[in-house]
């Protein structure tokens, strides 16, 4: 039993980073139709800024919230002078079907290297707020710690958030209609472009965040967050591309049955059983257990 | 407020889609663009747009060049375009649809009060409010279309093929919906169809293209008894 | 009738390449033999992702699990079926072949996202799963031995000179065949695949098994590059194929040009060279370690956005339309 509940607890919890990943993803799968690859590099990125915030004035949340407005601020510049030049010049031509993705991955592999330059690779902690040891329950300690906790909460509430924003405000209205139809958006008035670097920059925070939950009690360096770029990404495409909700859900089905197999079982199967949960769904449901089949219209 | 196109060509890919069309549109008019498929209407209307780009030749409206500008700020100012296919998004319930206007309008008073006018013009709208617009019927989305248009406050209405894959019955009520527009609202409309009697019918000046090219401006009245129209698109 | 005389003139030219490329290797030091040995290998490994993605028009971010699946099949035949090496190679070809059939009629009903993002995690799960199996060898992995090149080569041949000589015949000879084949109906209806599958269905291509057969044949390329790959470092282990490597083999096909073979062998020199540029320019500039480990990826990523931006054809594709642009 004491298994059982550690194992649940430590999958919302693990669940809950993925989810934030994933959410990053599809927003921006959904505003641009590519796959932003360079979103785990991006969170890096301002992992390191909040480290470098945390260090010189010792607050967590200082440097929790730092990252997140930057990652708000890197993800919107981005698409603005990025991604905009790449549709521009690729958008037609022998390579316009790959090239948003491609470029993606590249500048993935640059702001890696510049990481590397101004920071080098050797390892960094950062310390968590609350304790990351097992929390003590009837007497037995439990794999699951209050830092766990502290996790769930804070994803819960930027979902609550988030759903909120996009729901029953004008801008989520903006947000959604563009994504779903951004032809008709415009012909109704709606400014498409400035909407979709909004996204964008929505993206990068839900990235930073997981990166910034993601670290303590474990290393930063360069290339930590691989696992959650792809962990996230095959959770985005369990749930649908196409859905946020989809997102969240998928995120929870691989949390769920990565910490299983791994306590029940071996954690050996980490890898092989997200491979296996994403062909399964691949084959039963190719477009993701919660997507709609419609995809865009025009 | 009027509507000038002037030597307006526009290329789609390696085909001369509009060759230097011509035509005006006085405010508070109702006109009807007519021609057969392939003639470059829907061409003409995205253009006026800033969906797509024009090749030569120009098109004011109050004075100021619309060509070549990005589509919501010509939503914005006025410029409203309903386009063909029953234009609404479908994930999007009914009432979410007409909200689209409201995010950018300032004056949230009046939005308020061009929805409640939009529903009673359209009450089937009014019914089916939390509904997802995917659901509705092509009758019913063309409603919803127009009606978000309308609560744009439009100066300037582009309709694309409003009738296209309607019943008969149903065209009719859209068609003097239409009409009803121009009369009360002192709009200016530009209306394409492939249905000329129809839209000649409710029009004031008529326009007809062929090819990309204008073979005939004049009264709507004097088009619907012209013989080469009456023969070439009215079907006697 | 011109059909025989491009082919025709296809052979001649790549039989005139593998003539110049033995001299060659006679003429330079093991160093650049060694080297050479990466460049053929790489390039072959290039051709592959132009092949499914260039012509069949599908990305992959799996093809360093591909060219593991190869490396691996081809250790177990030398080592544990003893047979010949170059046995080895075919087995390395012929298993990561089926392998891709398979896979690629699974995955051949997945768009774009889909298909990369099912590849990603076969190039992540890949390597752990060598960890499961003793066979596998684990951490440490196999041996993969060739041999030392035979008695009558002479004395003065090296074991680098006949790295060399395996690697580059292989890449030749499969490049040439890929050519072949590309420039053949297959080809045409590889690329109807890419640019409008729909089209391709109705006139009658069974899409799903052209995919499945564009990945088959692609990983089968990929698993023979693998398996030169680990000759060149005389053993195959999970490390040897992080999912890195993909990421720059598409980089280097992009950089190339992923629309056709022309370019594959500057791409296999600018993998090769890169990291031993970064490392001059690293060291002249007195930079710290993270400098220089960095450095690698930073040109070669800035490199692969530059071409999207600027020679969306590639190297390779922007020479190939220069030269026709002549006539």
């Amino acid at each position: 039993m004491n298994q059982f509940i550690t194992a649940v607890l430590t999958s919302l919890s693990t669940g809950a980073i993925y989810a934030l990943m994933s959410i990053s993803l599809v927003l921006v799968w959904r505003s641009t139709r590519v796959i932003n690859f360079a979103q785990a590099a991006q969170a890096v990125l301002t992992t390191y800024i909040g480290y470098e915030v945390i260090t010189r004035s010792g607050s967590f949340w200082l440097g929790l919230i730092v990252a997140v407005i930057a990652g708000g601020i890197i993800g919107a510049g981005i698409d603005r002078l990025f991604m905009r030049q790449i549709f521009k010049r690729a958008s037609s031509g022998p390579i316009a079907m790959i090239a948003p993705v491609v470029a993606t991955t590249a500048l993935l592999g640059v702001i890696y290297s510049l990481i590397g330059f101004i920071w080098g690779i050797s390892y960094k902690t950062i310390e968590a707020p609350v304790s990351t040891n097992g929390l003590s329950i009837f007497g037995s300690v439990v794999a699951f710690s209050p830092f766990n906790l502290l996790v769930i909460i804070t994803v819960t509430l930027s979902m609550i958030v988030l759903t909120i924003l996009f729901q029953k405000t004008n801008i989520g209205l903006a947000l959604r209609a563009s994504a779903h139809a951004p032809e008709i958006s415009r012909l109704s008035g709606v400014k498409v472009d400035a909407v979709r670097t909004l996204g964008w920059a929505i993206a990068g925070g839900a990235g930073s965040l997981a990166g910034m939950l993601y670290i303590p009690g474990s290393y930063l360096y360069p290339n930590s967050m691989a696992v959650l770029l792809v962990f996230g990404f095959i959770a985005a495409v369990i749930g649908g591309l196409d859905s946020l909700f989809g997102a969240v859900a998928g995120a929870m089905v691989l949390g769920f049955a990565i910490n299983f197999s791994a306590s029940y079982i071996s954690y050996k199967l980490v890898f092989p059983t997200a491979f296996v949960i994403l062909i399964l769904v691949l084959l039963i449901k190719p477009n993701g257990i919660f997507s709609s089949s419609k995809g865009r219209r025009d | 407020m009027t509507l000038i196109v002037e030597g307006l060509t526009i290329d789609h890919g390696a085909i001369r889609a509009i060759n230097n069309v011509s035509f005006k549109v006085p405010q508070g008019q109702l006109a009807a663009i007519i021609g057969a498929n392939g003639a470059g209407k829907t061409t003409l209307l995205r253009t006026l747009s800033g969906l797509k780009k024009s090749k030569a030749g120009s098109a004011t409206w109050d004075g100021h060049s619309i060509l070549d500008k990005r589509t919501e700020d010509l939503a914005r100012s006025g410029i409203v375009h309903v386009s063909d296919g029953k234009s609404v998004i479908a994930e999007l319930s009914v009432k979410e649809n007409l909200a689209l206007p409201g995010i950018w309008r300032k004056d949230k008073k009046d939005v308020a009060m061009a929805t409640t006018e939009v529903i009673e013009m359209f009450p089937i709208l009014g019914q089916r409010l939390s509904q997802s617009a995917g659901s509705l019927s092509g009758g019913e989305r063309q409603m919803l279309a127009i009606g978000r248009a309308l609560i744009a406050r439009p100066k300037l209405l582009l309709l694309d093929e409003p009738s296209l894959g309607l019943a008969p019955l149903i065209v009719e009520q859209i068609f003097l919906i239409i009409k009803s527009l121009v009369t009360k609202k002192d709009l200016t409309v530009v209306l394409v169809e492939q249905n000329a009697m129809g839209a000649l019918k409710i029009a004031d000046e008529g326009i007809v293209l062929n090819l990309g090219s204008v073979v005939a401006v004049d009264s709507a009245n004097k088009l619907l008894n012209d013989p080469a129209v009456r023969a070439a698109y009215l079907g006697f | 009738m011109s059909k025989t005389i491009t082919a025709k003139k296809r052979l001649l030219a790549f039989l005139l390449l593998g003539w110049v490329l033995l001299i060659f290797s006679d003429r330079v030091g093991e160093l650049t033999q060694y080297r050479g040995a990466f460049v053929a290998t790489y390039a072959l490994a290039i051709a592959s992702i132009i092949l499914l993605t260039g012509y069949s028009g599908q990305l992959s971010l799996g093809h360093s699990a591909l060219m593991a699946v190869g490396a691996y099949a081809g250790a177990l035949t030398i080592n544990n079926l003893k047979l010949h090496p170059i046995i080895g190679l075919f087995a390395a070809a012929l298993v990561a072949g089926v392998f891709g059939l398979v896979f690629g009629y699974a995955a051949a009903r997945l768009s774009g996202p889909y298909l990369a993002g099912t590849t990603l995690a076969l190039a992540i799960s890949l390597p752990t799963i060598a960890n499961q199996f003793p066979i596998l060898g684990g951490e440490q992995g196999l041996l993969f031995d060739v041999g030392a090149p035979p008695a009558r080569l002479g004395e003065e041949f090296s074991q680098y000179q006949w790295f060399f000589w395996i690697s580059s015949l292989s890449a030749l000879i499969m490049i040439w065949l890929l050519a072949n084949l590309l420039n053949s109906r297959y080809g045409r209806e590889f690329r109807a695949l890419r640019d409008n599958p729909i089209a391709a269905q109705l006139a009658g291509i069974n899409t799903g098994l052209q995919k499945a057969m564009a990945f088959g044949l692609s990983a089968g390329i990929a698993g023979l590059s693998g398996g030169l790959l680990v000759m060149l470092i005389s053993g195959v282990s999970p490390s040897a194929f992080p999912l890195s490597l993909s990421f720059l083999l598409l980089a280097g096909a992009v950089i190339t040009g992923v629309y056709g073979l022309g370019g594959v062998m500057i791409g296999g020199v600018i993998l090769v060279a890169i990291p031993e540029i970064a490392e001059s320019v690293a060291i002249a500039l007195g930079g710290s370690e993270g400098f220089t480990i960095s450095l690698p990826d930073f040109i070669v990523g800035s490199l692969v956005i530059l071409t999207v931006l600027f020679t969306p054809y590639g190297i390779g594709g922007t020479l190939h339309k220069k030269k026709h642009n002549k006539h």
